[in-house]
């Protein structure tokens, strides 16, 4: 029985490694490289877990695999760039919560969220068999939450799922209570006085080990990991919803030099102008309409739609960005997409807002995000329109391997197909 | 956040002790002028009791059966034809270029060969479909206001594990800026339900979605009331140190309380039919489960679990009532023929699931599955930004539905949030379908409504256009809209 067990593994992985040195051709396909304009009738040829060519003249080469798409769309494979998606497993649960790290007074900079990412959630191929293939992987709570992640929804270990981390240092500013202040501005003073500590940590780091500087807001291991956010390295992910919130942000990322990223932004349509100019990106859900808090009393459908048409690069998450739901929806993005277009997005800067536009944010669109050569072969084939519901991902691929595979939730649904259950499959 | 709040809510429970009395309503709360109401819109029909005197019914004497009648009275209408629409009916099969017919608040016609009246005003369908109203049989709207925070925290009365005494009527604001928000997205009728803290949670509100000062000015005329229980973690969590902490503890919850509610009711009604000595003490709670084992309110259960759900339907016909349909039904698909052959029905999210333990096993296909074993299928949002597209998750369903291999027609779906919903309220007889002599509950959308792309342009209740896409300033805005809320409605 061992044996056999190990046989079958060996096989399983010898065919992956064959299925990396395998040459595939996606033809006949409308490509959507995202990075350039829609091709017809155009050829992906994908090798070794890469994108090796993409266009209408690509000639294929003889023993490679053709994958017929006539009729279709092809798109990079789809990024939520805002989840907790292997992180949490179940919300009610709190021994499966691995999300929020307890921190030192609200600041928990060093906490690597991507330490504790479950490998094994059943969350992942629900999300890869509808066409998610990367995500932003990030922690929440307190004032500094701790650093994300971007992952690949691979099969695999951690380690080999983690594409890159940090990708981001989360932040709030929109929650005082949270950031155990007791208002907006003191909020907004802790965040500052932890930057000028981490600048004079950097420039004291020998006193600061011979215990001959002033103490410091935050521990060391807080304060190292803070260093590529003020030097301007790491983008500093701000979660804030209300447009005096956005703005305060937007003058400390001047005041400092910071990299900022602008998540949630209920009211970022307020502020658009402001954000085109300082280039600050925003990710945000597209089905927010209800004054659902204080925060958010102006928030619209229309939001993403009027940022993108002022210049502001903006990223599109699903499942109204939040709750305990999203992480077994991360395959809805598609949907939220599709009602951004209903509401003044155009389907191209939808389309990017869920591919290229989360890579370039997180810094990472060297590796995915568009059909380029030398890109991870991150691809899927649509059998229709990506946001519509009664189109179907027909193959999706993630280092140019196909991972559609039955998901917990298919297994369900043939094991009761027919009642009473037969318990003894699938 | 929002169903993390709700296990906040849950768990805090904490009573609203300081809030106001509410305003009195001592007159009909809407503009319209009374000359437009229509048949069984007035206060004298919307009794609980429909006839006087008549021994053995209510469990109390007439004036008191309906202390909060309604005094929804339908807005001022136009007779109305739509025309050259793909019409889904939910009673038969889509029309291809066809017209339906609304005056005095009714539906008068539907077909190919509609023709207008002369004072109809005409609007022209090409393109777009007609399907009747949406109803959501799950909302917490008015009771979890928005913007929320503690001051409109008022949907779970979390103090007693039995709260069958509570109305959610008397929680419901209704300058709630969600309702607006839902009649957008083409909802007319929706029932208002206490939270699931608790095993009984109370009696629930049938609301039109229509302005309002007062909730009376809402409430659906003569719908029977529903009353709220809870399968499950819930309750279990939010009483975990003083009962009940556990699923049998849950069980035995209810029984008790039927137990009780069985003697109230036989003490009631012996003392309705000869009316020998005093009257028997008024208890709130078992007025509200007497009427239920007598059939005039209609049990809506929050239960996840199918095990749990096999064992609700056991203790309903222990004490002889019947629960009309569980909401949150995530694992209706496994016991989808116990369900058909109980009669009740299954009110389900499109894809929720996950977010704890009784909701692991959350699959899409589940409302196509159950709709396939043949027992009452139906979508519900419990959410107010869900409730704006019940349209787009009925499409994830019925989509779902199909990739399983059932073969699920969209006249199929779209009964999933019409005449299905309108079953599980017992209004299936006035709305839910477009077809003669039912209120014009109506909407009119751009476009086939399972894309993702197409929005509600114009809904009508009871004949009467409240919302239209194409006149962002004639459509309502609610007392908390202005000023804080700015530009048009959104």
């Amino acid at each position: 029985m061992k044996k056999q067990l190990l046989i079958a593994a060996c096989a399983t992985f010898l065919s992956v490694a064959a299925a990396h040195a395998q040459t595939v051709a996606i033809t006949g396909g409308t490509v959507y490289p995202v990075s350039g304009p829609a091709i017809q009738n155009g050829t992906v040829l994908m090798r070794d877990g890469k994108i090796v060519a993409v266009g209408a003249d690509v000639a294929v080469p003889a023993g490679a695999q053709r994958i017929d798409a006539t009729g279709k769309i092809v798109t990079p494979g789809f990024i939520d760039a805002s989840t907790t998606l292997g992180l949490v497993e179940i919300g009610g649960e709190p021994s499966t919560r691995d999300a929020n790290a307890k921190g030192t007074d609200a600041i928990a900079a060093s906490f690597r969220s991507w330490d504790g990412l479950n490998s094994e959630s059943v969350n992942w191929a629900p999300a890869r068999n509808e066409g998610v293939t990367s995500a932003v992987v990030l922690p929440g709570g307190g004032l500094v939450s701790g650093g994300a992640a971007m992952v690949d929804l691979a099969d695999g270990t951690a380690a080999q799922m983690i594409r890159r981390a940090p990708v981001a240092m989360i932040a709030q500013i929109d929650n005082p209570r949270s950031a155990q202040t007791g208002a907006r501005g003191e909020l907004i003073g802790k965040l500052r006085n932890l930057i000028e500590d981490v600048k004079f940590y950097q420039a004291h780091r020998a006193d600061y080990d011979r215990s001959a500087t002033r103490s410091l807001t935050a521990p060391r291991v807080d304060l190292e990991a803070m260093i590529p956010v003020v030097e301007g390295k790491l983008p500093l992910a701000i979660e804030a919803e209300r447009v005096d919130d956005i703005q305060a942000a937007l003058r400390l990322a001047k005041e400092f030099n910071l990299k900022i990223i602008i998540m949630g932004g209920a009211e970022a349509w307020l502020a658009a102008n402001d954000l085109a100019a300082a280039h600050v990106p925003v990710v945000a859900g597209a089905m927010n309409n209800i004054p659902t808090s204080f925060e958010t009393l102006n928030q619209r459908q229309e939001n993403l739609g009027i940022l993108s048409k002022a210049g502001v690069t903006t990223a599109i998450v699903g499942n109204n960005g939040d709750g305990d739901e999203e992480l077994f929806n991360v395959r809805n993005i598609k949907y939220e997409a599709g009602n951004a277009v209903a509401y003044g997005m155009t389907h191209d800067a939808a389309l990017r807002a869920v591919t290229l536009a989360p890579a370039e944010m997180f810094g990472v669109a060297d590796h995915v995000g568009s059909l380029q050569p030398g890109r991870d072969a991150n691809v899927v084939i649509w059998s229709g329109d990506p946001f519509e519901f009664s189109t179907h991902a027909e193959h999706v691929y993630i280092h140019g391997r196909d991972v559609i595979a039955p998901s917990r939730q298919d297994m369900l649904t043939q094991r009761y197909k027919t009642l009473p259950p037969k318990y003894s499959q699938p | 956040m929002r169903i993390t709040s709700l296990f906040l809510l849950c768990a805090a429970g904490v009573a609203c002790a300081h809030n106001p009395a509410p305003t009195p309503a001592a007159s009909p709360s809407n503009s319209a002028p009374s000359g437009s109401a229509t048949a069984g819109t007035t206060a004298s029909a919307t009794s609980g009791r429909d006839s006087a005197g008549k021994p053995g019914i209510g469990a109390l004497s007439l004036p008191n059966a309906n202390p909060f009648p309604s005094t929804y009275v339908p807005f001022p209408s136009h007779t109305t034809l739509i025309r050259n629409a793909t019409i889904m009916t939910a009673a038969g099969p889509t029309m291809q270029n066809a017209s339906i017919l609304l005056r005095d608040g009714k539906i008068v016609a539907v077909g190919t060969s509609v023709t207008a009246p002369a004072d109809a005003v005409v609007i022209d369908g090409t393109g777009k479909y007609v399907t009747p109203g949406i109803i959501d049989v799950h909302s917490h709207l008015g009771v979890y206001a928005a913007p929320g925070g503690g001051g409109l925290n008022d949907g779970n009365e979390a103090t007693n594990p039995n709260t069958s005494y509570v109305w959610a009527e008397h929680s419901v604001w209704p300058q709630d800026p969600q309702f607006p928000r839902i009649l957008a997205g083409g909802v007319t009728t929706v029932q208002i339900l206490p939270g699931s803290a608790n095993l009984f949670g109370g009696r629930s509100a049938i609301l039109k979605v229509v302005p309002s000062r007062t909730v009376q000015g809402m409430k659906f005329p003569g719908a029977k009331y529903g009353v709220k229980m809870a399968c499950g973690e819930n309750p279990k969590r939010v009483y975990a140190s003083r009962g009940p902490s556990t699923r049998m503890g849950n069980v035995a919850g209810y029984r008790t309380a039927y137990i009780q509610a069985a003697e109230y009711r036989r003490k009631w009604d012996e003392w309705n039919a000869n009316h020998k000595g005093p009257p028997p003490a008024r208890d709130l709670g078992q007025e509200t489960l007497a009427e239920v084992l007598r059939g005039d309110i209609l049990p809506q259960m929050h239960c996840y679990r199918a095990d749990e759900m096999a064992q609700m339907l056991d203790v309903a016909k222990e004490f002889g009532f019947k629960i009309r349909a569980f909401h949150h039904a995530v694992e209706a698909y496994k016991i989808a023929d116990l369900l058909r052959e109980n009669g009740t029905g299954a009110a389900m999210w499109a894809d929720w699931g996950g977010f704890k333990e009784e909701a692991m096993d959350g699959i899409r296909a589940n409302i196509a599955l159950v709709d396939a074993a043949g027992a009452k299928a139906m979508i519900h949002s419990d959410d107010p930004s869900g409730s704006q597209r019940l349209n787009q998750e009925v499409a994830k369903a019925m989509y779902a539905g199909r990739a399983a291999g059932i073969n699920v027609t969209e006249d199929e779906a779209v009964k999933w949030m019409t005449i299905n919903p309108a079953w599980a309220l017992e209004l299936d007889d006035k709305i839910g379908s477009l077809e003669p002599g039912k209120d014009a509950d109506v909407v009119l959308w751009s476009g086939d409504p399972f894309s993702v792309y197409t929005k509600a342009e114009k809904v009508w209740i009871d004949g009467a256009m409240l919302f239209n896409r194409d006149d962002p300033a004639q459509n309502w805005r609610t007392d908390f809209d202005l000023g804080y809320v700015k530009g048009e409605p959104r």
